[in-house]
Order: structure tokens, then C-alpha cells, then sequence
């Protein structure tokens, strides 16, 4: 059942070598793009045999060097792990394009702001090796290395070009970033004090054996590492204040992956470490508390990036939801709605990027008219937008009525408090969304007035809507289209996917072999 | 496993003083936290790796109980990572003092920009001597 296992190590390997090789090419801009794209592709390629694999043949695991899991490292693809990937490696792929198109890597003085910067490349595989190893590590401490790759990386892109806004902004999610390393980095080194082990497969035989009392401490300090990455409310005070300042292409990548590596860690551990669910009511109240504390910030914004990026945390709250759950269809349902939230987060953030490009600003207040200077903008910004507030049939209602159902399935009273905060959540997303719509691209077209600091339409609407960054954006959009079309079989999957996880046979019998019990 | 008590104590001395520091508004401060909270939790590791022991390689001890290695590994990669984001931080709080000459974290502007009119649209804040000039307004426009 292992044969495509020699596949395993790729999607990491892959785009570390592929950023090897980018960074000795510095300067050739030419060469880098075409290594980018097709390091990418291989990854994608690789990845789509894994998850049939996966799906046909049970998890491929890969023991690295041969050790054993009590001593070495496992790398293992399961379903869960197959399709994060696969996503990721899309929504990456789109973003390379888009910012290939832009022809720069960020607004750097430079060469008039056109010069790409040669370490853009690079960095952004290592971020996609960062968040690979996070999705396929099979022990804690190699998860912890996978967040500190995507991390370095992240703080690199972050902070491209120095400009003081990207440092004033990248100095508050360097430190929280750090600190929640450290927070499960001590998780980790308690972890291992009690059980004398990191490898995530021998930890769920051990963890039952150890005191009820001792095992919680552990989950919490577990859970809490990971919800400041997930920006999960009260932890995430950050997220509105870092995003919105970095290049477009950068902060698309961001909100699509970088909270759900932490969504995906929490996943992974309350499956498999902590099965009993004895946190679940504390994760169902954050869950209520991120959805609509997100959403409210939301409605407040003004600028178009900081309206997505509290939208990404009340959105959070759906897929905390269905982890808290912890039945099979909310387990189902969360996976689903972390595939769609990733596209459908990059998308925005790219179209949010054109919206950018086209009318010089993304404060809502200064922007109107878009509709008439350039309609295809606004199906574009349209359809994901609606999407994202949940209209039927898009993919976000889906998985919302998936996890409804699942709400009303357990029909505990928090359940359903919950479910109920879904829905008015659901709909200021829709009004949060429609407002800026309605503002942005029919509004009065703005009034040039004294202290101006842009032009509209800057870079006139020929060369700002090229075809360089119109259609990584489109495909991307088409990509949150075929995610509905293709809602059956993917919803089949991840129904698969969490069955494995909640049973956990799977997992245990394919790193440990038949004789784990 | 009896637990190392002196490690325990340093290591959590280290990791309380990294997080006083860490919370400090200049970036050299809370960098200094980092590296503290980081060295702290290092020796937490030293703590779980239980009572040291003999060499842990096969032939070269004297048939006593080896030490864990595996902490002492972990330990190794989480020394050099701290080492690497030490690195940034250090060069980003030389980018903020060359831009501003100073490293202290600034407030987001945009958040304050929404807390002022969010204070500007107070009405529960309102005294009453308010109502009472704005129900004066109504009566002037109704005449």
C-alpha cells in the first residue's frame, strides 16, 4: 500500500531546490520565473498522484533515513494533508503568476518601483516548503520546524522594500509570530517530558496512558500556540495590523495559508492526540467570539484590505466550529470550508490587488464609479465576494450548510447558539461585502480634492487591468467556480477524510504498523 | 523520572523575564526577550530529557544508562532557528531606527483612526446638556 511513498518528500524538496537554484540565478528574472512555475507545477503534479494514493490505498508514509518512528522523523500523507497541499499549491501558483504579471515584486523605490526584487522568488518557495512540511510532518517537532520555514519567510515578504509602514507593521507579527513559536515550542518540551516522544502516531497511544489532569495542561498549551497562527479571537489582535500593508500578491498568500497552517495543526491534533474533546465547549465559545468580533470589525473598515482581513478571522470562527463539533460531519464540513476559504481569501486579496491597480487606492471612501471604467473588475470582485458572504449555490454556501447541519446534528444549546451565530455572521459578511461593492464600484467616482495623496486610475486602465495579472486572478476565480461545481466528489473526500481522522486506525496502523496496539 | 528542580527554576526565571521584556514597546527590548525565553525553554528541554547519563552511543559507555539524545537534537535545530529570527529581528530593528531613529513600535494608524470616530459617534457618551441642545435644534427647525 506504500509504492507512491517515494513521492512523499517532494513537495517539500522540490521548492527548497527549486529556491536553490533561484537564489544563484539572482538577477536573471527570466530564469527564476520559469523555475517558480514549473518547481510549482511538479508539486502539484506530485501532490494530485499522493491524494489519489492516499485516497485509494490509505496514508504513504515515508520513515526519513530509515529511522524508526521512535527515534526519526515520518513524513505521512493522508487525505487531509493530500488536499491541503494541493490547494496550497494553487492558490501559490495563481499568486507567483499575478505578481509575475505586475511585473515587480512590491512598490520599491527602485527603478521606479518597477525593479522585481530578486529574493521575491526564492522566498516565496520556501514558504511553500514551510507550509508542505507543515501539512506532511508526522511529529510535532517536525511541525514546529515547518512553522518556523513559513515563518521566516513570511517575515521576509512581509517586510519587503523596508518602507516604514511594512516595518511598523511587520515588527507587531514578527514578535506575536515568535511568541506563539515559543508558546509550542514549550507545548513541545512538556509534551515530551510526559510521554517521552514527539511522533504524533506514538503520542495517541501514549497521551491515554498519561494523567487526565496533566494531558489537559498539555492540550491547552497546544491549542494556544496554534490559535495565535490561526488568529483565532482574542489572539488576534495582529492580523488586521500586519496584512493589509504588504504587496498585494504577498498578502493574498498570506490569507490563504498562513492561519489555515494553524487550522490544519489544530485539525491534526484533536483528531488524532486529543480524541475525548474535552476542550470542545472552550473551542466552541472562541469559535462564536472570533465569528462575530471579526465580522463587526469588518463592517467598521473602510479600506478594502483591512475589511477581508476581519472577515479571515470571523471566517476562522466557521472552521473552529466545526473542529470543536468533533462528529464526523463538522469534522467533514471544516475540511471543506478550509479548501474554499483558502481560494476564496487569495482571490479577494488579488482582486482587492486590481481594484488597487485600477483605482489607485483600496479605501473604499475614495474609490466609486469602478463598475463603469472597467466591468470586468466587477465580476470579478463580485462573484468571489459573494461567494465569501455565502450566496447560493457558490462553494461557501455549501460548506456554511454543511456545518450548520452539523451545528443541528449535535443540537447541544451551544450548538446551537452557534449555528445561529453563523447565520447572522453569514449575512453581515454579505453586508460588509455588498457595502464596499456598492461603494467602490457604483458610488459617485471621487472628487479630486486638496491633499490627494494618489490619482485615480494611475497607471491608466490599459496597462493597470494587463493581461499579466487579469488572468492568474481569473483563473483563480474560475478555480472558487469549479470548487462548487465539483462540491459532490470534494465533499465525498473530505466525508472520507474526517472519518480516517476521527478513527484514527489509518493514521496509527500506517506509521506504526500492525502491532500498535 | 525525578525532575531536575534547579533547571526548572532557571529555565522558568528565564522564560517569566522573556516575556516581561517581550511585552516592552522597543524592538531591542523585546528581542532581548526573545533570546532569554528562548534559552529558557532550551534547558526545558534539558529538563525533559530526564537525568544525564552516559554517552549515548552504542561502545563508548561503560555499560551505565545513556542519556536521551533525542532532546539534545531538538534542542540543536531550535538553537539554530532562534539563532536565524534573531537575525531578522536585529536587522529589522536596524531598518527602524535608520528610518526613524528609533525602535520603539508604533500605533496603527488606521485603528486609530477608527477608534476617533468611533468616539466622535458616541451617543451613549453623551451628557444631557447635548440632548438638550440638539432637542433646542429640533424645536428651531420645526418653527
Amino acid at each position: 500500500m506504500n509504492e507512491f511513498a517515494w513521492l512523499v518528500p517532494l513537495p517539500v524538496v522540490l521548492p527548497l531546490v527549486g529556491a536553490g537554484v533561484n537564489l544563484a540565478a539572482v538577477g536573471r528574472t527570466r530564469i527564476q520565473r520559469a523555475v517558480s512555475m514549473s518547481v510549482l507545477t511538479a508539486v502539484l503534479v506530485v501532490t494530485g498522484v499522493l491524494l489519489f494514493a492516499a485516497d485509494v490505498r490509505g496514508p504513504q508514509v515515508v520513515q526519513v533515513g530509515g529511522w524508526a518512528p521512535t527515534e526519526g522523523i515520518v513524513l505521512i500523507v493522508d487525505r487531509l494533508a493530500a488536499l491541503m497541499v494541493i490547494v496550497s499549491t494553487v492558490v501559490t501558483m495563481a499568486v507567483l503568476r499575478y505578481s509575475i504579471g505586475q511585473g515587480r515584486s512590491s512598490f520599491d523605490q527602485e527603478s521606479d518601483g518597477h525593479a522585481p526584487l530578486p529574493v521575491f522568488h526564492p522566498t516565496m518557495l520556501v514558504l511553500s516548503a514551510g507550509v508542505s512540511t507543515t501539512f506532511l510532518a508526522g511529529d510535532l517537532f517536525h511541525m514546529y520546524v515547518g512553522f518556523e520555514m513559513l515563518l521566516a519567510a513570511s517575515f521576509v515578504l512581509l517586510t519587503l522594500g523596508g518602507t516604514e509602514a511594512r516595518v511598523r507593521a511587520g515588527v507587531t507579527y514578527v514578535f506575536v509570530s515568535l511568541l506563539s513559536s515559543m508558546l509550542f515550542l514549550i507545548a513541545i518540551a512538556m509534551i515530551y517530558a510526559a510521554t517521552g516522544t514527539v511522533n504524533l502516531a506514538i503520542l495517541a497511544t501514549r497521551l491515554e496512558l498519561i494523567p487526565h489532569d496533566t494531558s489537559v495542561v498539555l492540550h491547552l498549551l497546544l491549542i494556544l500556540g496554534f490559535c495565535v497562527k490561526a488568529a483565532v479571537f482574542p489572539m488576534s489582535g495582529w492580523l488586521p495590523d500586519s496584512y493589509p500593508t504588504a504587496p498585494a500578491p504577498v498578502t493574498a498568500v498570506f490569507a490563504g495559508l498562513l492561519t489555515k497552517v494553524g487550522i490544519y495543526a489544530l485539525i491534526r491534533t484533536q483528531t488524532l492526540l486529543f480524541p475525548d474533546g474535552s476542550l470542545n465547549t472552550v473551542l466552541m465559545w472562541a469559535a462564536l467570539a472570533s465569528m462575530i468580533v471579526g465580522i463587526l470589525g469588518a463592517v467598521t473598515q473602510d479600506d478594502i484590505k483591512r475589511m477581508l482581513s476581519f472577515t479571515l478571522i470571523s471566517h476562522i470562527g466557521y472552521l473552529l466550529f466545526g473542529i470543536a463539533l468533533g462528529s464526523d460531519a463538522g469534522m467533514s464540513a471544516a475540511i471543506f470550508y478550509v479548501l474554499h476559504h483558502i481560494t476564496i481569501q487569495t482571490t479577494l486579496f488579488l482582486v482587492t490587488g486590481l481594484v488597487e491597480r485600477v483605482g489607485g487606492t483600496t479605501a473604499s471612501s475614495h474609490l466609486g464609479g469602478l463598475a463603469r471604467i472597467s466591468p470586468l473588475l466587477g465580476i470579478l470582485f463580485f462573484v468571489p465576494a459573494m461567494n465569501l458572504g455565502g450566496i447560493p449555490p457558490f462553494s461557501g454556501f455549501i460548506g456554511k450548510v454543511g456545518l450548520m447541519q452539523a451545528g443541528v446534528q449535535d443540537g447541544g444549546w451551544l450548538a446551537m447558539v452557534l449555528v445561529v451565530g453563523s447565520v447572522v455572521t453569514s449575512l453581515l459578511t454579505l453586508y460588509a461585502v455588498a457595502r464596499v461593492w456598492g461603494r467602490a464600484f457604483w458610488g459617485a467616482p471621487p472628487q479630486p480634492e486638496e491633499g490627494m495623496t494618489f490619482t485615480p486610475a494611475r497607471t491608466g486602465k490599459s496597462r493597470a487591468m494587463a493581461a499579466g495579472v487579469v488572468v492568474p486572478t481569473t483563473a483563480l476565480v474560475i478555480f472558487t467556480l469549479v470548487l462548487t461545481a465539483v462540491a459532490g466528489p470534494l465533499f465525498d473526500i473530505t466525508q472520507r477524510a474526517s472519518l480516517d481522522l476521527l478513527l484514527r486506525e489509518p493514521y496509527l496502523l500506517a506509521v506504526l504498523g500492525e502491532g500498535f496496539r | 523520572m525525578s525532575p531536575n528542580i534547579t533547571l526548572i527554576l532557571v529555565s522558568s526565571a528565564l522564560i517569566g523575564t522573556g516575556v516581561y521584556l517581550l511585552l516592552a514597546r522597543s524592538i531591542v527590548r523585546a528581542l532581548v526577550g526573545f533570546l532569554l525565553m528562548g534559552n529558557g525553554i532550551n534547558l526545558l528541554f534539558m529538563v525533559a530529557s530526564g537525568p544525564a547519563g552516559e554517552v549515548p552511543i552504542l561502545g563508548e559507555g561503560e555499560g551505565g544508562p545513556m542519556a536521551d539524545p533525542i532532546p539534545q537534537a531538538l534542542v540543536l535545530t531550535a538553537i539554530v532557528i532562534t539563532l536565524a529570527m534573531t537575525a531578522f529581528v536585529l536587522a529589522l530593528a536596524h531598518r527602524a531606527w535608520q528610518l526613524g531613529r528609533d525602535d520603539l513600535l508604533e500605533d496603527d494608524e488606521e485603528s486609530a483612526r477608527i477608534h476617533r470616530r468611533a468616539e466622535e459617534n458616541d451617543l451613549a457618551g453623551e451628557s444631557e446638556d447635548d440632548a438638550d441642545v440638539i432637542a433646542a435644534e429640533f424645536a428651531e427647525e420645526d418653527d
